[in-house]
């Protein structure tokens, strides 16, 4: 798989470090790896950047991750690029709402590697 | 999975939410940390312990309250150690954050156990507080419910304040 670029989202710094950790254990190569600590922060970034995959809690200050991903399709680098929620928020509805919103995958909180492997691993496999 | 009915119900017998919390927590501390939690055998050890960080999380909604994480300052840097996989200084950002986390996690996971409660229980983002000199003042009506447990041999505390 070639090098990508991954926009990670969560309002825990700690968080943001764990995701990337699991990323690299996940095999990808890594080119950049942005980090934003809330759905404002994160689209000045695509703003600026592009990437080709999107890891995004959802309750978060400033603006949620299910606003996030409603405002995503209006930002140029923001177009098409996959989406993994990643959040303590697990109920179906919440399931339902973020799918309905353009996300890709759901990974509740607490996770194993294996699960953020899988889904972001199949993710990138469906997008090539 | 027991119903948000039946747990409110039960608000006069908070002791049987004991085994949900107990089992959100085991699992947050196993999957995020790779770590196995022991129970608290002699109270005594726990009571003495100078718990000097505090994380606190808001449920709002059919489940209203505070739950509330505490232990040393030392714990909770061993705590974020095994969350990244490095060792933070025990007074750095990152121990605060990543007990915080912590809190965030046990909270969604023990209202994720209880079915129909997902939607209707909002939480907030974590305080984290450090010291021992401070009170809070809560507007819980009734019986908590409160866990003890050991992480790598250091005492921890769990309570869940509820308002009606």
């Amino acid at each position: 798989m070639n090098s990508i670029s991954a926009l990670i989202v969560d309002d825990s710094s700690v968080m943001r470090k764990i995701i990337e950790r699991l990323l690299r254990q996940a095999g990808l190569e890594l080119e950049h790896v942005y980090e934003a600590g809330n759905g404002v922060e994160a689209l000045g970034v695509l703003k600026e950047s592009k990437v080709d995959l999107i890891l995004c809690d959802i309750n978060m200050p400033v603006m949620n991750g299910l606003e996030f991903i409603k405002q995503l399709p209006e930002v140029e680098n923001g177009k098409g690029v996959p989406v993994v929620m990643i959040t303590t928020e697990g109920s179906e509805s919440h399931v339902v709402q973020a799918l309905s919103c353009g996300a890709k995958g759901y990974i509740r909180k607490p996770f194993t590697p294996e699960q953020v492997k899988e889904n972001v691993l199949t993710l990138l496999a469906g997008k090539t | 999975m027991k119903s948000a009915n039946e747990l409110l119900a039960s608000r006069n017998n908070h002791q049987s939410w004991i085994p949900l919390m107990e089992l959100a927590t085991k699992e947050v501390f196993e999957l995020m940390l790779g770590a196995e939690l022991q129970p608290v055998v002699d109270d005594s050890n726990s009571a003495n312990s100078a718990f000097d960080i505090t994380a606190m999380v808001g449920l709002a909604g059919q489940l209203c309250g505070v739950l509330t994480i505490r232990c040393s300052r030392e714990t909770a840097a061993r705590m974020a150690s095994k969350m990244l996989g490095t060792q933070p200084a025990a007074d750095s950002q990152d121990v605060k954050d990543a007990f915080g986390e912590v809190g965030n996690m046990i909270a969604g996971n023990f209202k994720n156990k209880i079915s129909g409660l997902g939607d209707a229980c909002m939480l907030s983002v974590p305080t984290v507080i450090t010291g021992t000199d401070y009170s809070v003042h809560s507007l819980a009506d009734s019986d908590g419910v409160e866990l003890r447990q050991l992480f790598e041999g250091s005492p921890f505390l769990i309570t869940l304040e509820i308002h009606s």
